[in-house]
């Protein structure tokens, strides 16, 4: 008979070739030898850290209490696993292609790397886990006391052997998990170990059944007899209680942070899942195989009142197979502790990562560079929440008495990680589902869970026996088994019910009302088609300065080693001759993903974030920028707009200082011709008055020709200054109008015979007197004055052979239009602009006035309210007056 | 060969239609993905059966066994020939004169 001593030292001995396992395994992998390490078999093999010492010893005991009940556990992850191409692959590709560290991580990087939560998660799977640990330390502790019953010399007191199990367990998982800080957080020594593991208990199991089916009950005929004669030999379900916990397992299945662990974070190969498709499920059945025949020779040969989850285990004692009872207890203890170390595992990542971190982070801001050595911090927050871990799991076995079936405490753990399941699919599908949503479904499930199912699990010191019959406050539609009144139901069922279907409420409602952050929305489109584009959307920008604080901070995490390694690597990859690589965003993106495989996705953003001096590329800061742009866009566009409005006004600058030029120029030609025209009547006077007062006995005759040459002069010169005074006048605006009433007609009439009166130059005038019965209110000696001038000056420069002029006059939109052509070779192209200007002739041979005639017309015009214009395309010579017919009304 | 397999078009005309080993393979993938709900329905199956303690037309529990054993074994084995069969597929990627030859 085994002592409890040599249990202690079989138990040692088995840790110890664990330990063996898995240091070979790291060692072998990091030679880079040992593909077969990363074969499907092993990934399968780690899969299987699924059956825990609840399927152990729990699935016997399940199937002599329920009947096939116990099977949902494992038919539940094989419809997950069979259906691996609906969502294990997207979860697998999301994983990797994410780097995520957990589930946790997995959640907080698709709700926009969203640390609160994460840390929901963190906490929901760290209560989730409780249950499952006590589990495993009451299993243990009922496998112990097996032996230590039939072990007269034992030394055996339950509470204080449950304390030295956990504190135990804790030890090995801190031991076995925290060893190394990997890049990427796989641990080839860990999944070969449990691989290892699942091996040996499935063969002790396998060896329990075969000893049972074949040794004791003789053959499979006879068990199968044995099996319908037994107190559970009829088919006998609760169909509520199969369908949820087919449904149970399955969501938890995907949902545990251990088989996250081992079936997202540690796999090597997406083509894995395509053997573990069909091997993982076989495992499982060969696992349930020989649970019921254990359970009903149980039944048959225990006896009444012996505890049927240790079936496996005190069947074979019963039967004196001390070597078969010794196998099964390894069995029962590899299960235990396979499972410990990887949800230790997972979960003191989770916590690192997500809740530590973080806060140590915060505290630390600004100097991510300097302080401490991140490593260690990263280590010591693992080892400290694996202990906090398993403190929790023994607390829990305390407080829950310990007496309660294994299943059940299982489920309970079960159903509260399940919780996690709305927002892990809808964020794995559905574009729309957001950070509110999640946290909201997440909220409401976790807490129905714990009212309806952990707190009444846990018995009276947590939730009062009067609450549990009545509901809170005497309210009895919330009694926590019984919510909304609807009774009856298992509770398990009633839970799982409630909470899930509450939770995926809360969830999508919350997730439609709300509206996601940017980031939120690019990781959702990231996450649903993970297949269309698998490559991570996040910039860095950085300087060459960083560099090396970013080495630094890489060797705090990553080990100086590998740190080396990987920087020099990126260096040689960038081409440059320098050690340290350039900060490109593709390199700050690779070296974030490989930090994140250390300390998670969020506090990697963060750290680098810290050193780069915060000018990582968010999609706030990208929005910013965009705005900037706009901004910067606009603002340039008005500087063109403005630079438009500057070269017009060039433009307009030079073509006014033309027109400058030109009338100085005229100005000059003016003066000279002034000077000049002023100096020939002078001359003449002079000249005829000297001969006049020095030439004696000039005959009267003579005298009156002489003094009529000075008189016609004199008039000229008059005449001159008349018109320079005139325009003077007439430009400063200080001119009076003589307003009058006549018709058109009349005024052309004196116009056209005060104008050719005294010329020898024959001038034919045509008009048309009919349409000049236009009565007009003007000042009639002005417009007189533009008309006598428009017609000597057709008088003085047509030259046709037989020079016509034709006035014409018509009443056009309320204007009084006058045209003057005549049939000569007209005014130059280049000369119509100039015409009106003041001192203006056209060509300086035919000298006939000052060039003030047409400038004194626009003038009058001017001031008449209408205007004078060169009228081109008439075949000569030809003017426009306008007259508004606003004088024209007045004068009726 | 089936029947259908005899109107291969004529023409080198590019077909309308995905080709028939690409055909086959989505085919192959939908049944992959349906057979988890095939599965499912086989183990809601039970539900119907008569239960109870008291009532002696039960159904026996070594029944019961061999139907969900067998329904289990038969999905193990489904899953394992379309992990094959997909495998397969793959392996034809990468080599299409396999696949040409395969096809004729």
């Amino acid at each position: 008979m085994a002592t409890l001593n040599v249990l202690i030292l079989v138990c040692l001995g088995y840790v110890v070739l664990l330990f063996g396992v898995a240091f070979a395994a790291d060692r072998i992998a990091a030679a880079g030898r040992g593909a077969w390490l990363r074969s499907p078999l092993i990934y399968t093999l780690s899969l299987s850290i699924y059956c825990t010492a609840w399927t152990f010893y729990g699935a016997v005991g399940n199937a002599a209490r329920s009947g096939l009940e116990f099977v949902t556990i494992y038919l539940g992850p094989t419809l997950v696993m069979i259906s691996w191409w609906w969502g294990l692959r997207k979860l697998v590709r999301v994983g990797r292609s994410q780097r995520v560290t957990s589930i946790a991580d997995l959640i907080s990087s698709r709700y926009g790397k969203s640390n609160t939560l994460a840390i929901c998660v963190t906490i929901l799977a760290v209560l989730g886990g409780t249950p499952y640990i006590a589990l495993q330390l009451q299993s243990i502790t009922l496998s112990f006391s097996i032996f230590a019953e039939a072990d007269p010399s034992g030394f055996y007191r339950e509470g204080s052997s449950v304390f030295w199990v956990a504190a135990g367990l804790a030890v090995f998982a801190i031991l076995f998990g925290t060893r190394n800080l990997d890049a990427n957080e796989r641990h080839h020594g860990v999944v070969t170990a449990i691989a290892l593991e699942s091996v040996v208990k499935l063969f002790a199991l396998l060896a329990v059944g075969i000893f049972v089916v074949w040794g004791i009950a003789g053959g499979v005929a006879p068990m199968m007899d044995r099996i319908d004669a037994s107190e559970i030999g009829q088919w006998n379900v609760n169909a509520g209680r199969w369908t949820t916990l087919i449904f149970l397992s399955a969501a938890a299945f995907i949902c545990l942070p251990r088989m996250f662990q081992v079936m997202v974070v540690e796999n090597a190969d997406e083509g894995h899942l395509r053997t573990a498709a069909w091997a993982f499920p076989l495992y499982l059945l060969l696992i349930s195989l020989f649970v019921v025949p254990i359970a009903v020779v149980g039944l048959d040969l225990m006896p009444e009142g012996s505890n049927p989850d240790l079936f496996v285990l005190t069947v074979p004692l019963s039967q004196g197979n001390d070597w078969l009872a010794m196998l099964s207890f390894i069995g029962g203890f590899s299960s235990a502790t396979s499972m410990v170390i990887v949800t230790a595992m997972a979960l003191s990542t989770m916590v690192s990562n997500h809740l530590v971190m973080p806060i140590w982070l915060s505290t630390q801001e600004g100097s991510g560079s300097v302080s401490g050595d991140v490593r260690n911090v990263v280590l010591m927050a693992r080892r400290v929440s694996i202990a906090v871990i398993m403190a929790l799991g023994f607390f829990y076995y305390r407080l829950s008495g310990g007496g309660a079936a294994l299943t059940s405490i299982g489920l309970v753990a079960f159903a509260g990680i399940s919780q996690i399941l709305p927002a892990l699919v809808g964020g794995l599908f559905w574009r729309g589902a957001t950070r509110t949503g999640a946290l909201v479904g997440l909220t409401v499930g976790f807490l129905l869970w714990i009212y309806t199912l952990l707190l009444p699990g846990m018995g009276g010191a947590l939730m009062p026996d009067s609450v549990l019959q009545n509901g809170p406050f005497g309210w009895g539609w919330l009694r926590p088994q019984a919510l909304f009144g609807i009774e009856g139901m298992d509770p398990m069922v009633h839970t799982v019910m409630w909470s899930l279907s509450l939770n995926t409420v809360a969830f999508c409602v919350a997730s439609l009302l709300s509206f996601p952050s940017p980031l939120e929305r690019l990781q959702g489109a990231q996450f649903v088609n993970v297949f269309d584009h698998s490559v991570a959307l996040r910039g860095w920008t950085g300087s060459v300065a960083q560099s090396e604080d970013l080495m630094i901070m890489t060797q705090r995490i990553l080990g100086a080693g590998p740190a080396q390694e990987f920087f020099q690597a990126e260096a040689e990859q960038q081409g440059g001759r320098s050690s340290l690589p350039e900060p490109t965003p593709a390199f700050l993106e690779r070296l974030e993903r490989e930090l994140s495989g250390s300390v998670g996705a969020a506090t990697a953003h963060a750290m680098i974030g810290q050193i780069v001096g915060g000018s990582s590329v968010s999609v706030e800061d990208l929005l910013a920028v965009a705005d900037e742009s706009a901004q910067m866009l606009e603002y340039s566009s008005q500087l063109e707009v403005k630079s438009a409005e500057l070269s017009r006004t060039a433009r307009q600058l030079r073509e006014a200082n033309t027109k400058l030029t030109q009338i100085s120029e005229q100005k000059d030609s003016f003066l000279s011709q002034v000077s000049h025209e002023l100096r020939t009547p002078m001359t003449s006077i002079r000249a005829f008055s000297e001969i006049m007062r020095d030439t004696d006995g000039l005959s009267s005759e003579e005298q009156t020709r002489y003094a009529a040459i000075i008189h016609d002069e004199a008039l000229r010169l008059t005449r001159l200054l008349d018109d320079l005074l005139d325009l003077s006048v007439l430009e400063s605006g200080r001119v009076s109008l003589n307003m009058g009433g006549d018709t058109l007609r009349s005024v052309l009439d004196r116009a056209v015979s005060s104008a050719l009166a005294g010329t020898s130059q024959t001038l034919t005038v045509r008009r048309s007197k009919a349409s000049e019965r236009i009565p007009l209110r003007t000042d009639l000696d002005r417009l007189g004055q533009v008309f006598i001038n428009l017609i000597s000056n057709a008088q003085k420069y047509c030259d046709a052979d037989d020079p016509v002029l034709t006035i014409s006059a018509h009443d056009v939109g309320g204007q009084v239009v006058i045209d003057f052509a005549d049939n000569g070779s007209g005014i130059p192209p280049e000369a119509r602009s100039m015409v009106f200007e003041k001192f203006a002739r056209v060509g300086v041979d035919k000298a006939g006035g000052a060039g003030l005639g047409l400038a004194i017309c626009r003038e009058i015009m001017q001031r008449l309210g209408g205007e004078i214009s060169y009228l081109p395309g008439q075949g000569g010579g030809a003017f426009r007056v306008r007259l508004p017919l606003a004088y024209q009304q007045a004068a009726q | 060969m089936s029947p259908d397999e005899d109107h291969q078009p004529s023409g080198a005309r590019p077909s309308l239609f995905l080709e028939r080993q690409s055909y086959r393979r989505r085919r192959l993938t939908d049944a992959a993905r349906l057979l988890p709900f095939l599965g499912a329905a086989l183990l809601a199956l039970p539900l119907l059966w008569p239960g109870g303690q008291d009532t002696q037309d039960g159904v026996p529990l070594s029944s019961a066994i061999f139907y969900i054993f067998t329904c289990w074994a038969a999905m193990i084995v489904a899953s394992l020939i379309f992990g094959i069969a997909a495998r397969r597929m793959v392996a034809r990627d990468d080599s299409e004169a396999e696949s040409d030859r395969w096809q004729r």
